[in-house]
């Protein structure tokens, strides 16, 4: 057991009753106290520690592997070591590889189980004990959230990994939290357009949604893109989250009178659902005169792969895939697939380009304090990390890119081949007025100080 | 609306003969051996895992590298051949498409002796303890059988495609003499549904026209008196174990091309499972398939939304709420003899 | 010390374990950092489930009756004290007065229900209307739960007790107990002193008449019958006082980190509370908590050792030999903790039922039993037939 933390001035007071009184009293001398810069894990020593928050287990174990080599990936390019992957693309930066602010990144992991308890749980652990500077990582909307508000309330920045709910940089956004991947909107714009060209205007859709954040948000923002376009909605189902077998859902589907079924599911509940559908012989039905369909609005290489044959031909978006031509998704592409043998999923690119893009706002700002670092994030314009000029808006703490709309491979070539990108939806139709989704960010001064 | 209904009835077969099929096997132990099996859902995540294994040790690979060819990322190509089908050319393919039928070869065998083993080793020494203390050894054996299945296989659910001529769905409506196309269900899970049917009648049968079954039945029925007629109960009784081990195996075996299992999948059925028992009547096997079959039924109608619209929320609870009521207002359960585990 | 004794109206074994128990309690920051598990949320954690495994433990360890549904409550108790936090004030006492009324009268439906069956039949009545309660909390019940998201505070909550008293603080509130924050150490020490105080009533309940009563129905409920006494009053307020419990310890989850989710009242966490109360010692006044303690170490401490961890401690194995060990312990923590867990249950259920407070008996029995032969029996599981 080698957890010898430096005796801090938490160490010294533990303890004794003494603690209650001295403990809730402390805030007070620290923040008006000697120091301006006083925060949250504040680093000291020749190191900093980035916690790497990770479903580990549970319905997202699988992106949740794919994150971690992203994490360990990041930090060896930012201490210097391998390739240097996006370091050498990304502009503008002051990246050089020799660490964070002359010290040297090491980092904690913690497991989620998929759940926003444990979440919060190993979030606080990797504060509270092991120092963490910075909180990234997370697969599912509820955990993001979760940990994002945990984040505000201690002071320590969250740079979210894979979440897709409006509502995480939407009612729930938090100043401390920060979001690179798209969003369930930004999916309904981008795909309605190709959803009119490939299967006309005339159509009826049935929604079955995951109960929760991300279903909801996902269900409204197809229906809003779809109808807009004429479609009508034969009926919206909610179905429990990790429901397993989803056949007494898709019974009704099949004479409900609609001809194109819109799967707002993720993971593994995704996989389990799409391939129920197809067994239930969807894909060969005729509805209305019209070939029935079946949509997916948001899914992930390795989605594609759990599903195997019956994601061909499927439309779906992507927040970014590791066939794109652009310099800086080759270079990480080149780097990860050297590393680990198998090209990276969308979840390891934002993962890996969240942890790049806070080293990168800390070197500008010149420390590692939270208020500092978040100005230099917020309103970041920069590119080459993938999907073309990107910035970080200040408003809401979202990342605006070109958005991608794939189609599963019809002959894949190997076991990664499995998705087509069918076109790339520029940064400017999928930006938003930040106002449409409320929220309010909250203060980033004065800064929390954890306890 | 009437073929909606015949849908969903034919769902809830479906849905209930696996209910039936894992309740029989648990209900089997209950019966004959006065244990309260919470390990039983741990046999059939291990049935599954035993497709699964069959499986990967069918497609196991030999990698030669083309140091001519490179992927998108710049390594040499990898080129992968299945050994199967290097060694036996078509016949090997075949093999492959049809792993999960072919994999009960492997499942009985393998479950039998687990069964066996659980029963000599542990669960034995439990038969004169607590009921609580058997469901606290076997829930600790359902957490290590399950971690060791994670630890070996991962946590990620790994998918076991059914082969390809079941794929599909099959036209009941037009077998029924309806137009066709309104009325299709996957074959598969008409398959699953005979396939739980014949276990079921293959299970009945032995226990009703072999000498071995009626001296379990009667031991079921009155230990000690058997036991006095100088009967060797307690091998059979290590048998009855084995035999529930296999059926609930055989059930997961099925299950795979239905739900990619993980090693969670015996958790999520457990609960499942001592409802469908206890709502059929503890030790009744009739019981324990009259309402694996009555349950998913409920379930599969509980879904439609015509039902969710007047009760909210029903398809959730549905199953638990049928449990509450027959405990309240009738605690034999639906067939349950008078006296078993009746305070 | 005997103007205290006859205060606390505990008899003078009684205090000196309530005074042991406290101290062991309080001074946990100090004890357990060698252990690598002194930090805020942790302790916290610590006493809190201690809490809820106490409580059940007032149900399952006198009354015999296993309840596989006891993290219903303690759900209830969570949501009821964020809901406290957002109606009405951030202060501790309303919220925690609140949880434990509401998760006391969800206890009286349930127990009331559940009661009038014994045996497994209550164990599987129990786990229904637990899973009921999840799945609900889960769908349908989202407008008050919100879901698999959690319940959480938001900037523009009512908190109308609050507001009145003055203009609120820019920023998210955080929970206190008349002005003193409740986070970190302090929290900890809240939670502490409740669970001192819990404790205090759990050694009351063991050592009064309704205690010996309870008692009575786990040894032989029909002879109680028999003699007239109807036992079923006595069981529903136990199994009511445990709810409470239970609830109390959802609100202090709440209170300590503001919010609520439905997985807390899942079966697998009912299931994990029955596991602390055996693993610790059922029927014992400290073994329900000891439990406790050894699980959230394990599920937080044990569970983050990864490779990297593991190959420093065995630094001192040879290299080619170290991956080998590193590998086979690997299995065995981090992600694999739950193996460790497991095993370790079984052969406490084999061999050691009454739990560690028995095996801490034998221990002690070995070095005393030159003077006097051990006292009570060790505790046997038994269930209300």
């Amino acid at each position: 057991m080698s957890h010898t933390k430096v005796f801090g001035r938490r160490s010294v007071l533990r303890g004794g009753l003494a603690g209650i009184l001295a403990t809730s009293t402390m805030p007070l001398f620290f923040t008006r106290g000697a120091y301006a810069q006083e925060f949250c894990n504040a680093p000291t020593g020749d190191t900093v520690t980035f916690g790497f928050n990770l479903p580990l287990t549970g319905a997202y174990a699988e992106e949740g592997a794919d994150e971690q080599k992203a994490y360990e990936l990041a930090v060896k390019h930012l201490n210097g070591e391998g390739d240097g992957g996006l370091i050498n693309t990304l502009k503008p930066t002051v990246l050089k590889g020799n660490g964070l602010l002359g010290k040297k990144v090491v980092f904690v992991t913690g497991d989620t189980a998929t759940k926003a308890d444990q979440a919060r749980a190993s979030a606080t652990r990797m504060i509270e004990r092991d120092g963490a500077i910075m909180i990234t990582g997370g697969s599912s909307s509820s955990e993001a959230i979760a940990v994002q508000g945990l984040c505000q309330e201690m002071g320590v920045i969250f740079m979210a990994g894979l979440t897709h709910s409006n509502d995480t940089t939407g009612k729930d956004k938090k100043r401390y939290g920060f979001r690179h991947f798209f969003n369930a909107y930004m999916s309904g714009i981008a795909l309605g357009p190709e959803l009119a060209k490939a299967y006309g205007k005339d159509r009826r859709a049935y929604h079955l949604t995951a109960d929760y954040t991300w279903g909801w948000t996902q269900e409204e923002s197809m229906r809003q893109a779809t109808e807009a376009l004429g479609w009508q909605t034969a009926q919206a189902v909610k179905t429990p989250l990790g429901a397993g077998d989803f056949s007494q859902y898709l019974t009704p589907v099949l004479n409900s009178g609609a001809d194109v079924l819109i799967l707002n599911h993720y993971g593994n509940d995704m996989v389990n659902s799409l391939t129920q559908a197809v067994q239930f012989g969807m894909r060969d039905k005729q509805v209305n005169g019209k070939q029935f369909e079946i949509v997916v609005p948001l899914f992930s290489e390795l989605m594609a792969k759990g599903a195997g044959p019956a994601i061909k031909g499927i439309f779906g978006t992507s927040n970014w895939h590791w066939a794109l031509p652009d310099e800086g998704s080759k270079a990480f592409t080149k780097s990860f697939g050297a590393e680990y043998g198998s090209p990276p999923s969308q979840a390891a690119h934002t993962a890996y380009v969240q942890a790049i893009l806070y080293a990168d706002a800390v070197e500008r700002a010149g420390t590692f304090y939270p208020p500092a670092v978040i100005k230099a994030l917020e309103d970041f314009e920069f590119d080459g990390a993938g999907n073309g000029p990107t910035l970080y808006r200040g408003a809401d703490h979202q990342c605006f890119k070109n958005v991608l709309v794939v189609r599963g491979n019809e002959s894949p070539t190997s076991q990664y081949d499995v998705l087509n990108v069918v076109r790339e939806v520029p940064r400017e139709e999928v930006t938003y007025d930040p106002a449409i989704f409320g929220g309010d960010l909250g203060p980033a001064e004065p800064v929390p100080l954890c306890a | 609306m009437f073929d909606a209904i015949l849908l969903q009835f034919l769902n809830g077969l479906d849905k209930g003969g696996a209910y039936a099929l894992i309740a029989l096997g648990l209900t089997l132990v209950f019966g004959t051996l006065g244990v309260v099996n919470f390990a039983h859902g741990a046999l059939f995540m291990l049935g599954a895992f035993c497709a699964v294994a069959f499986r990967q040790i069918l497609t196991l690979e030999t990698v030669t590298i083309d140091p001519t060819q490179l992927n998108p990322w710049g390594q040499p190509l990898e080129i992968r051949t299945p050994l199967v089908q290097g060694w036996f050319g078509d016949f090997g393919a075949v093999l492959v498409d049809w792993s999960v039928p072919v994999s009960i070869l492997l499942a009985i065998p393998v479950m039998a002796l687990l069964g066996i083993a659980f029963e000599r080793g542990l669960i034995k020494h439990f038969y004169k303890r607590p009921h609580a203390e058997q469901i606290l050894v076997t829930f600790g054996l359902a957490i290590v059988l399950q971690e060791i299945v994670k630890s070996v296989f991962g946590a990620n659910p790994i998918p076991q495609p059914m082969p390809a001529a079941l794929q599909g769905a099959a036209d009941i409506g037009a077998l029924i003499g309806l137009t066709p196309g309104v009325i299709t269900y996957p074959l598969w899970r008409l398959v699953y549904f005979l396939f739980s049917l014949g276990i079921i009648g293959g299970v009945f049968a032995f226990l009703r026209f072999t000498t071995f079954g009626m001296v379990v039945r009667a031991g079921m029925a009155d230990r000690e008196t058997v036991g006095l007629l100088g009967i060797n109960i307690s091998r059979r009784f290590t048998f009855m174990f084995g035999l529930a081990s296999v059926v609930a195996g055989l059930a997961g075996v099925m299950y795979t091309p239905l739900l990619p299992p993980n090693y969670h999948l015996g958790m999520d059925f457990l609960v499942l499972s001592f409802v469908v028992v206890v709502v059929g009547g503890m030790g009744s096997l009739p019981g324990a398939v009259a309402a694996g079959f009555l349950l998913g039924i409920l379930q599969s109608f509980a879904s439609m939304t015509e039902v969710k619209a007047i009760v909210p929320g029903i398809d959730q609870i549905i199953i638990y709420l049928v449990a509450v009521v027959i405990l309240l207002v009738r605690p034999r359960g639906l067939l349950g003899r008078r006296g078993v585990m009746e305070a | 010390m005997g103007n205290l004794v006859s205060k606390l109206s505990l008899s003078r074994r009684d205090l000196l374990l309530l005074l042991a128990f406290g101290a062991a309690v309080l001074l946990m920051p100090l004890w357990l950092s060698p252990f690598g598990a002194a930090y805020p949320d942790l302790l916290q954690k610590f006493v809190i489930y201690a809490i809820f495994a106490v409580g059940f433990n007032l149900l399952f360890g006198l009354t015999g009756y296993l309840s596989f549904g006891h993290a219903a409550f303690l759900g209830a108790g969570s949501y009821a004290a964020v809901w406290s936090f957002k109606l009405l004030s951030m202060d501790a006492l309303p919220a925690l007065i609140f949880a434990v009324a509401i998760s006391g009268i969800f206890a009286l439906v349930i127990g009331y229900l559940s009661l009038r069956r014994s045996g497994i039949y209550f164990s599987i009545l129990t786990l229904a209307f637990a899973q009921m309660s999840y799945n609900l909390a889960y769908s349908v019940l989202t407008p008050i739960t919100n879901g698999e998201t959690g319940l959480q505070l938001a900037l523009d909550d009512p908190r109308v007790l609050d507001r009145a008293l003055g203009p609120q603080p820019e920023g998210l509130p955080v929970p206190h107990l008349l002005g003193l924050e409740l986070t970190g150490y302090t929290g900890f020490f809240f939670c502490a002193l409740v669970l001192i105080l819990a404790f205090y009533i759990t050694v009351k309940i063991f050592s009064s008449p309704f205690g010996l009563m309870l008692r009575a129905i786990k040894s032989n409920q029909n002879r109680m019958g028999y003699m007239g006494f109807d036992t079923k009053p006595y069981a529903l307020t136990v199994f009511v006082i445990s709810g409470m419990f239970a609830g109390l310890a959802g609100a202090l989850l709440a209170i300590t980190d503001p919010l609520a989710g439905a997985e807390r009242m899942q079966w697998t966490a009912s299931g994990e509370v029955v596991l602390m109360t055996i693993l610790g010692g059922v029927g014992t006044l400290v073994g329900p908590a000891l439990g406790a303690v050894v699980i959230k170490y394990f599920e937080n401490i044990f569970s983050a050792f990864n490779d990297q961890i593991l190959s420093n401690a065995f630094a001192f194995v040879p290299e080619g030999l170290r991956e080998t060990v590193v590998a086979i312990v690997g299995k065995f923590v981090g992600e694999g903790w739950h193996l460790t867990l497991g095993l370790i249950f079984v052969l406490v259920v084999v061999f050691l039922p009454g739990g560690i407070m028995e095996g801490i008996r034998r221990i002690m029995s070995l070095f005393r039993r030159a003077q006097r032969p051990a006292k009570g029996a060790p505790a046997r599981i038994q269930p209300a037939e």
